[in-house]
Formats: structure tokens, C-alpha cells, sequence
């Protein structure tokens, strides 16, 4: 099957450039950027004139793994590849439980999956999973999704024993003691609205354990969700130091603060909390410095009662999947960058990071493409979107960029008439 | 983010949910209102007719008799029918949720459900989800609000102190969990009082307190300096078994209210407090009893305001 997307704005996040051309698919595989190569004739084009042509996305945590509905979310978005949190039901613990996700992903047909491991058995914080083997099941690291490790010793026991094979081990620095009970950032928000709080200190007292154990293992670790300003500058100093870590932070926390909680909006109820002005802005400077590696959409899809509740009982969490290049196009019209730039925390950063064969548009790589309209403005409506998750803190708001096509492997999974 | 949910697009109070983002003029109106009502209660026959036929459900998912008791009284003396719930023991021990509780009642011809929960925020979820005919009264939710507790204490005040432009008030006591710490500084504030001050050990006090326009002091007697109102919080017994706090005993002895402290604020000041009390933990018997305390009058007052607020949200206007 040969396919050319015909004269769009190519995006190669990883050389930073842009040009207007051709992009010529055949057998799954990219053959030609800018020009299709001498006799190439395509037997289906894609016109993309007036829209940009960029890798696929690359998302760091969404939990669209195991669902029909949520891998075409997944292909509206423009994502192509997603990284799957362990905290599934039951937790990804045992290499027949990866390979049973991986082949469910297969048969749905949307974006490649791939699945990281539980750190510790069930996630329970207390025995170790069997990395090596998970690893050869598929897994590209370990992590404890929103559950994090109480026990000191446990964590340093796991990054020792990721290190020896050289395993990514995932985290979400949050002290539990710290947060528990809490529900909103312990601000002045919180305070107003008599939300008990999460401090600040709840991550940053997580990140300087894991940043100390990292340092004494030489563990290869990916921060996940990011949240204060605080913890930027933590990460900012590490990576200078030459630690071996990346972070990623999720979409909405790149726009929202805890002011969106307005009169108890639970659909702003996150994790980690939405905070102050002041974190959502050093967030901002940390993806433009290269601090934050990576923008994931945390994408969760829950059920529609699930936000019906009092702030402090509903279920936290948002569908976002179908809102991550929206919200990243926007971040790069609010902070005035080159959409190159931008796109690289979903395609080339997140696809290096992880090691996944993805991001970057050159002859010889999979064919994984998102065609999109950057000058299309949309209004966000949940009940339609594509997931089954309708609830997202975006609720109404205007965002710019729609995905017209979608591919992967050259095979159009996406495609918005 | 939409406008203030509790009043109506023309500015008129639909529902009663917070003191925050009421204008001091909604404010004023309750408390005239209220004003006209203890008279009522000072009568032989103390029912006026305004709310007949209209039913007013207490929900409460929070145990609470001296709050629900008050608005009980206060709506059948505006002669309307109630119906008290205690939900804590009956549906959603069942698994039934919140929203689909309040539906069912909503099916009975509800014309007003005040409500009391333990969750900050559950008396806007309600109103978000009521039909356009039924009035919301928050009688306490979580940390969040006690809306008719600041009113009656700002009639209290407004009673001995005749206006609130030159007053300096001190709130003294467990102001991170407290719901009426909350609400009396909105009202405060708003109603203009120039200065408000909160008096309370660092682990007691919410992060960035003073944005709600506030002082903060951590020792007593500075904080009470000069002071015409104090108003003292009730510290729950639960608040010991963590790592708040070391005792009752050095609680009292750093923030309790003797008459030793009492005579740091200016000599007319009044002393409040929400009840229940705790003597010998937040405030000593001889000040709770003594010619400076207002407490009583306090409740005596609770019943006019609940009766303005139920009147202005579902009585027949003109």
C-alpha cells in the first residue's frame, strides 16, 4: 500500500524544522519526506494543503489499553503510541497479564501500546515484580502508578535492582503521608473553599527521597506528573548534576491553576492537584527549557457518575486524550513558540525517553503520522467526545488544532471527513 | 467559570449557600429582615404566615440537633411544613448517592431542602442539580461554609455593636477546620469591618489565610489587644488524637479565653461562640457565664435570621 499526504507543512519535532512537501508512505514505513522518491506512484492521497504533517503523539500515561472505545479516542487525538500506567485491574504484574493487553491493543487496531510493569507485586509496595521478565513481555518500565511506595528500603531495593538491568523505573513523587486526606493544592483556594490541602511539600519531600536513592543506585528514573514550581527547580538542579532522570508533566496542568476549581468543580479534581499560578507558570518554563521532557495527556476514562459527587468523594481524574495536540498547540500560541519546538514534548522527547521506535518523521521510520489543522478552533464538549470518559476540566472552552488524519503504520486509523 | 450559583441572574438570593460573593447589601437585607422577626418571637402567638403550605426538608448527613433543631422552629414559625431526614442512618448507608437522594425528595414537592453534610461543597452540588423551584439553605458543609451561623453572629454583632465600620474582631481558636471561622470572616469583611484577625497555633491556621483579608496572630494576647468582638471556635475532641496538637491542657493554657485574657481586648468587648462549648478547653466558665458574653443571645438570634433567610428564598415577594 503506497500512500502520499500531499503538500502539508512537515513537522520534524526531532530536527526542529518545518517545510512544506510530500510525504511518502509505503509498506507501513516512511520513504519519503518532502518529496515522494523517483517512480513512487500512491495508490490513496491525502490532500494537506493549509494542515501540518507531524509524528504521531507519543503519550507518557494514558489508560486507553484494553477498550475499543478509548484506542479511537486515542486515533482522534492524533496519538499513535501510549504508554500504558500499571495500575490497571489487576495490576501489570505477571508477563501474561502484558501480553494479554498488548494482543486485546492489536485486535482494537488504534495506537501501540506499551505497557509498563508494577514495581512491586500487586503494587502493594512490598515485593518486588519480576522486572526482567516483564520486561522481555514487553514492558518498557516500572512504575506504581498512583499508588506510591511508603517504605524507603522498597524503593531503594527496586532501583537497585532495575539498575542492574538497566530498567526505567517510573514514579509519581508523592509522599503519602503528606497528601493523605488531602484533595486540592493547600492554598489559598483550598483554604477559601475548606478543601483539606496537599501541600507542596507532599512532592518535593517524595522527589528528594527518589532523587537520593537515584543518585546512590545510578537507576534510570522517569518523574511522572510534575506539579509545583518547587519541584522544577529540584529536577532542573538534578539534571545538571548529570543524574539520569526525565519528568513529564500532564496537559492540564500546563493551563489550569487552582483558581478553575471556582465553586467546587470536580472536574478539576486531579492528580496530582491543579496548584498556584506561580507552579503552572515555572511548569511552563520547564517543558520551554528542557526540564520537563515530555506534556502526557494523563487520559482516564471514568464513569460518568464518578464526577457527580461532592469535590472531596469524586473520583479524580479527566478524559484527555483527545485534547492533548489542542492543548499543546495552544501552550505554544499562549507562550508565543515554534510549534516544532512544542510538538517535540509529544513526539521526540516522550519517544526517546521511553526508547519507542516513534516521534520523528524520516525515511526508513514507521509510518505512525497525525495530519492536523492548527488554525481549526474547536469548543470542548464532553458528551462528545469520542472516549466514554466525558468529563474533562476543559468543559466549553475554545482550543485551536483539530486532527484531520491519523496513521499508524501507514494504515489511516483516523480520518475526520 | 459562571456567576455566583447562589443568586439569580436580576441579583436576588436563590439559594443560600455561601457568604462568599453575596454583596453586603443581601447581607443587610437578611439582617433587617431578621430584625422585624424577633418580635415575632417575642409574641404570644409567634407563627406569621409566610411559608404556609411550602415544605421545607431538613436533610442532614451530618448528625447536628441544636443547628437542625433552630431551623425546625424557625420554619414552623413561618408556618411551614417540615420534614426532618437524618440521612446519615438511612439511605446512603444503603449505597444510595447523594444527587439521587435529593431527586427522590425533590419527587415529594420539596419547596426548600436545608442541608448539612460532612463534605466541603456538597450544599453547591445539591443546588447545581435542583429544579429551578427549589431553594437550597447550607447548613454547614464540610469545612467550607455555615452561612446562617455568621449571619446570626453578624446580628449579634451588629445588636451590641450598632455598626461594623470601626470594629476590630478577633477569631480565636481551630480556624483550619472550621466552617464558621469561614463564613464570619466573608461576612466580616464584606459587611465592612476594618480589621480581622485570627488567633490560632500555626497547625490550626489554613495556608494563606490573610488572602481572605485577614491578620494572623499566633500569641493570644497580642491578637486580642484592643479587640470589641471575640468570637472563639469550638475545638473538637478529635483534633487531639493527631499531631495538631500536644493536649487540651496546652491548648487552654495558649489559647483558651480567661477572663485574664479577656481584659487584653477593650473593656466593652463582647464574646461569642457557635456552641457547643467546651469549657476549660477554648473558653473558662466564669468568661462563657460572665456580663460579657452574648452566647445566649446568640441562639436566641439564630432562630430570627433562619427565619429571614427561609423567608427571603421562598416567601411570596412584595
Amino acid at each position: 500500500m503506497k500512500l502520499l499526504i500531499r503538500n502539508g507543512t512537515l513537522i520534524d519535532p526531532l530536527a526542529s524544522s518545518q517545510q512544506r512537501g510530500d510525504l511518502a508512505v509505503a509498506d507501513g514505513h516512511i520513504v519519503g519526506v518532502g518529496a515522494a522518491p523517483d517512480g513512487f506512484t500512491a495508490e490513496q492521497t491525502i490532500d494537506a494543503t493549509g494542515l501540518h504533517v507531524c509524528p504521531g503523539l507519543v503519550d507518557l500515561c494514558a489508560r486507553v489499553a484494553g477498550s475499543e472505545g478509548e484506542a479511537r479516542a486515542a486515533a482522534v487525538g492524533g496519538v499513535t503510541s501510549v504508554v500504558c500506567p500499571p495500575d490497571t485491574d489487576p495490576p501489570l504484574d505477571e508477563p501474561g497479564l502484558v501480553e494479554r493487553l498488548a494482543a486485546s491493543a492489536r485486535i482494537h487496531g488504534g495506537p501501540r501500546v506499551y505497557p509498563l510493569g508494577a514495581l512491586t507485586q500487586g503494587l502493594k509496595g512490598e515485593r518486588l515484580s519480576e522486572m526482567a521478565e516483564l520486561h522481555a513481555a514487553g514492558c518498557v518500565g516500572f512504575g506504581q502508578g498512583d499508588t506510591p511506595l511508603r517504605d524507603h528500603r522498597v524503593l531503594q531495593r527496586a532501583l537497585q535492582y532495575a539498575a542492574t538491568f538497566d530498567l526505567s523505573v517510573w514514579l509519581r513523587p508523592q509522599d503519602r503521608s503528606l497528601a493523605a486526606g488531602g484533595v486540592a493544592h493547600d492554598g489559598e483556594v483550598a483554604t477559601r473553599l475548606g478543601l483539606p490541602g496537599i501541600p507542596v511539600s507532599a512532592e518535593t519531600v517524595a522527589l528528594a527521597s527518589i532523587l537520593i536513592l537515584a543518585r546512590e543506585t545510578g537507576a534510570r528514573v522517569h518523574l511522572c506528573r510534575l506539579s509545583s514550581a518547587e519541584g522544577v527547580a529540584m529536577v532542573r538542579a538534578a539534571k545538571r548534576e548529570g543524574l539520569r532522570i526525565s519528568c513529564d508533566v500532564s496537559a492540564a496542568h500546563v493551563h489550569l491553576t487552582e483558581m478553575d476549581i471556582g465553586f467546587f468543580d470536580s472536574r478539576c479534581n486531579l492528580v496530582p492537584p491543579l496548584r498556584a499560578v506561580r507552579d503552572r507558570d515555572a511548569l511552563r518554563a520547564g517543558i520551554v527549557d528542557g526540564t520537563i521532557d515530555a506534556v502526557c495527556s494523563d487520559h482516564i476514562a471514568l464513569a460518568e457518575d464518578a464526577k457527580e459527587m461532592p469535590f472531596g468523594e469524586s473520583v479524580p481524574g479527566a478524559s484527555a486524550v483527545e485534547l492533548l495536540l489542542s492543548l499543546v498547540v495552544k501552550f505554544a500560541r499562549d507562550a508565543s513558540l515554534e510549534l516544532p519546538a512544542v510538538l517535540a514534548a509529544v513526539t521526540a522527547r516522550p519517544a526517546a525517553m521511553a526508547g519507542l521506535p516513534a516521534g520523528t518523521l524520516r525515511a526508513g521510520e514507521p509510518a505512525d503520522v497525525c495530519v492536523f489543522d492548527a488554525g481549526a478552533w474547536w469548543r470542548v464538549d464532553g458528551t462528545a467526545l469520542q472516549s466514554s470518559g466525558k468529563s474533562t476540566p476543559f468543559q466549553g472552552v475554545e482550543l485551536p488544532a483539530r486532527v484531520r488524519h491519523t496513521l499508524v503504520s501507514g494504515r489511516v486509523v483516523h480520518c475526520a471527513s | 467559570m459562571t456567576g455566583n450559583p447562589q443568586l439569580t441572574p436580576e441579583g436576588r438570593l436563590r439559594h443560600l449557600l455561601s457568604i462568599e460573593g453575596l454583596p453586603a447589601q443581601i447581607l443587610v437585607q437578611i439582617l433587617d429582615t431578621a430584625g422585624s422577626f424577633v418580635s415575632v418571637t417575642d409574641r404570644e402567638v409567634k407563627k406569621v404566615p409566610l411559608l404556609r403550605g411550602r415544605s421545607i426538608f431538613n436533610l442532614f448527613f451530618e448528625p447536628s440537633t441544636r443547628t437542625r433543631t433552630t431551623f425546625e422552629i424557625a420554619a414552623k414559625r413561618l408556618s411551614a411544613d417540615v420534614i426532618n431526614l437524618n440521612i446519615a442512618t438511612s439511605s446512603q448507608t444503603k449505597g444510595e448517592t447523594l444527587l439521587d437522594t435529593v431527586a427522590n425528595l425533590a419527587a415529594m414537592n420539596a419547596d426548600m431542602f436545608v442541608v448539612r453534610h460532612s463534605q466541603s461543597g456538597a450544599a453547591h452540588l445539591i443546588a447545581r442539580h435542583v429544579g429551578p423551584h427549589i431553594h437550597v439553605v447550607n447548613a454547614g458543609d464540610g469545612r467550607h461554609a455555615h452561612p446562617t451561623q455568621a449571619l446570626l453572629d453578624m446580628f449579634t454583632i451588629r445588636h451590641y455593636k450598632g455598626e461594623f465600620s470601626r470594629l476590630r474582631v478577633a477569631i480565636v481558636g481551630d480556624v483550619l477546620h472550621s466552617r464558621v471561622a469561614r463564613s464570619e470572616i466573608h461576612a466580616l469583611t464584606t459587611l465592612g469591618v476594618p480589621e480581622v484577625r485570627v488567633i490560632g497555633p500555626r497547625t490550626l491556621i489554613p495556608a494563606q489565610v490573610e488572602r481572605l483579608g485577614v491578620r494572623v496572630f499566633h500569641d493570644m494576647s497580642e491578637g486580642l489587644r484592643e479587640a470589641d468582638v471575640v468570637m472563639m471556635l469550638r475545638l473538637q475532641n478529635e483534633r487531639m488524637d493527631g499531631a495538631l496538637l500536644p493536649s487540651a491542657q496546652e491548648y487552654f493554657r495558649c489559647y483558651g479565653l480567661t477572663a485574664e485574657k479577656l481584659a487584653l481586648a477593650r473593656p466593652d468587648a463582647i464574646v461569642m461562640h457557635p456552641g457547643p462549648m467546651n469549657r476549660g478547653v477554648e473558653i473558662e466558665s466564669a468568661v462563657a457565664d460572665g456580663a460579657q458574653s452574648v452566647i445566649l443571645p446568640q441562639v436566641t438570634f439564630g432562630i430570627a435570621v433562619r427565619m429571614a433567610v427561609m423567608s427571603m428564598l421562598a416567601g411570596k415577594q412584595g
